[in-house]
């Protein structure tokens, strides 16, 4: 890879040498044009490639930049001293006309696409109320569509969300248990009234805890199956042969998902209570000497009915709010290969979100109304 | 002549979000015919056909099916219209989920009020008609492209429909099993006397099936053509449509290269 200025009259002659490949970095025109100290008479640029071996893009790339160097400087390039086939190469690149095309982001201010962020975010949640709308719709449709409904789909969703379901709950509720109940032994302990371990595993499991730990695994496991389902029914335009037939989508697909998650929610709230309790019960009878049947009296004792159907409500609610997050981010899938990955993991996302924000309401709600 | 009009198309513009895809289409689909919509990658061909089935509403423009304002209808006109079309989308789109006999009794059950035995009938025989006899047990993903096609074809013929929607339904195919394809959308046709609309880009099958093709130009980003297609081969109104008829690249200035057999070029 060698290039040799010289000057012949009013052209520059550029010899090339040698063998051009990628793997070899080739000199830079621009630095060669201006350590040559060429007479202000040149008018072209010419070349001379007697000495000139084999070569690929490397040369190419090099003489593109030598064209564009002649025309910025209003130099003659005289493609024909080239060989015939390179001169050929070099024209194709300019056999179509270069696209402008509008790159609107790059140029856009802080302002701009503060706006656009704003109006999108906007319309992003104007979507989420209207879909929301439309499942509520579909809800209320729910006796006249109940011969139509997709019972399988609904079974399937009932399945995956019992049997299938299970271990990853029993290890995480048995876990939480454990761990509150090892907080409290430690702090209670302190105050001489290890005893009460029960009473907060209990409470801990019953109002809060089990809810929210069973929300956010379904929310990861169920929200995103759904999300990845529907995101795929999208994009092989299954969802629009539906909406073809002028069968809804959301009476199809959505309301038996939504309705089969909504029912197993509660279930298996009420199975992560009692497996948290169970972990709560191991760390009582290992660490604080408590009996079996002291631990139970202390966790039955001072708790309520009302403690139990706020934890099962929740659940309820945070069943809702997977399996609409779910659909509609599954719904709502783009069309390229990695929309699918993106709808779920909006999925995950919207769902775990809403269930906190969920969660705050409802235990706001329940200290004003005093249960 | 009037009287033969099914589909009528007047002043459509398409638009995806601001961005104008096509403007000023206006063409008739009379009955009984098979009518093509031809067009470049990406010249709005598929748009077009989404507007066509109520997938998208024009932005403006309006779409008349048997005189009625399809894209301006309400639910329950909709709903009639969509009844009397069938269409079969460029992969198949069957339901994966579903067999391919409950995706061709999907659309029973929901119009009509058959009994299950009833059902079944229509499906063996729809599926019999694509030349599937025999596959009702079987998924969608067991079987070969062209017979997925053909089963999407089954499904959209369930309901017995007036007018039928292609959107490429040789692309992805051999030719043998393309041109299979075309033969039997000539045979429903003639059969049914089904209005069939066609979007392709396949010339050996626009010049097979078409009655009339209408050419989207991509760069003046409307219809530049509409006829017969001898007629058009033989008096292309554009210089576009006379490439895209008669398969010629129509590039500027690029150089037409002899094939080299070495990678790099020694001088």
């Amino acid at each position: 890879m060698q290039v040799d200025l010289r000057q012949d009259d009013h052209a520059l002659i550029a010899s090339l040498a040698g063998i051009w490949d990628l793997e070899h970095t080739a000199p830079s025109f621009d630095r060669l044009i201006e350590s040559f100290a060429a007479g202000s008479t040149v008018e072209a640029i010419a070349f001379d490639t007697t000495e000139l071996g084999t070569w690929d893009s490397s040369l190419l790339i090099f003489l593109l930049r030598v064209r564009d160097y002649c025309e910025a400087h209003g130099l003659d390039f005289r493609a024909e001293s080239l060989p015939e086939n390179i001169g050929r190469l070099l024209d194709l690149t300019r056999a179509v006309p270069e696209q402008e095309l509008e790159r609107r982001e790059a140029k856009s201010s802080f302002l701009t696409r503060l706006g656009a962020q704003g109006l999108s975010w906007f319309d992003g949640v104007l979507e989420s109320v209207a879909f929301v709308g439309r499942v509520a719709q579909g809800f209320a449709h729910l006796p006249r569509l109940r011969g139509r409904l997709r019972w399988r789909d609904f079974w399937v969703v009932v399945q995956s969300n019992s049997s299938g379901a299970l271990p990853i709950v029993t290890l995480i509720s048995f876990m939480v248990g454990l761990i509150i109940a090892f907080l409290g032994a430690v702090v209670l302990r302190r105050l001489g009234a290890g005893y009460y371990v029960s009473y907060l595993v209990g409470y801990g499991m019953l109002r809060e805890m089990a809810a929210l730990m069973t929300g956010i695994i379904m929310a990861g496991r169920t929200g995103a199956a759904f999300a990845a389902e529907l995101g795929s029914m999208k994009i092989t335009e299954e969802i629009d042969a539906l909406r073809t037939l002028g069968v809804s989508p959301i009476d199809h697909l959505v309301l038996p998902r939504v309705l089969g998650i909504f029912v197993m929610m509660p279930l298996l709230t009420i199975y992560a209570v009692f497996i948290g309790v169970l972990g709560g019960l191991l760390v009582s009878i290992t660490m604080l000497d408590l009996s079996a049947g002291q631990f139970i009296g202390g966790l039955l004792t001072p708790l309520t009915l009302s403690d139990g159907l706020l934890g099962v409500f929740k659940g309820t609610v945070f069943g809702l709010i997977i399996g609409i997050a779910g659909c509609m981010r599954g719904m709502q899938t783009g069309s390229d290969a990695g929309a699918v990955g993106r709808a779920a993991t909006s999925a995950v996302v919207t769902g775990i979100t809403w269930i906190i924000v969920a969660t705050a309401v409802i235990d706001w709600l329940a200290a004003l109304l005093g249960v | 002549m009037d009287d033969a009009r099914c589909i009528e198309v007047r002043d459509l513009t398409m638009a995806y979000g601001g961005r104008v895809v096509m403007r000023d289409v206006s063409f008739d689909v009379r009955r009984g015919e098979i009518f093509v919509v031809m067009g470049g990658s990406g010249s709005g061909k598929s748009t077009l056909l989404k507007h066509l089935i109520g997938l998208k509403r024009p932005v403006k423009g309006t779409i008349l099916f048997e005189r009625e304002d399809f894209g301006a209808a309400d639910e329950k006109t909709r709903r009639g219209i969509l009844r009397r079309i069938g269409v079969t989308y460029q992969n198949g789109a069957l339901w994966s989920g579903l067999t391919l006999a409950e995706n061709v009794a999907l659309p029973l059950e929901e119009f009509t009020a058959l009994r299950a035995e009833a059902i079944a009938e229509v499906v063996s025989l729809k599926l019999a008609l694509v030349g599937l006899r025999g596959f009702e047990p079987l998924y969608p993903v067991e079987i070969s492209g062209g017979m997925r096609k053909r089963a999407a074809l089954a499904r959209a013929v369930a309901l017995d429909p007036e007018v039928l929607f292609f959107d490429e339904p040789t692309s992805g195919l051999d030719p043998i099993t393309a041109s299979r394809l075309d033969d039997l959308i000539l045979q429903i046709r003639s059969c049914f006397g089904t209005t069939i609309v066609v979007v392709s880009h396949d010339l050996a099958s626009i010049s097979k099936i078409a009655d009339r093709a209408l050419f989207l130009d991509i760069e003046q980003k409307t219809m530049t053509a509409l006829g017969r297609p001898t007629d058009l081969r033989e008096n292309p109104p554009s210089e576009e449509v006379r490439r895209f008829l008669t398969r010629s690249s129509g590039a500027r200035d690029t150089p037409v290269f002899e094939p080299r057999p070495a990678r790099t070029y020694p001088t």
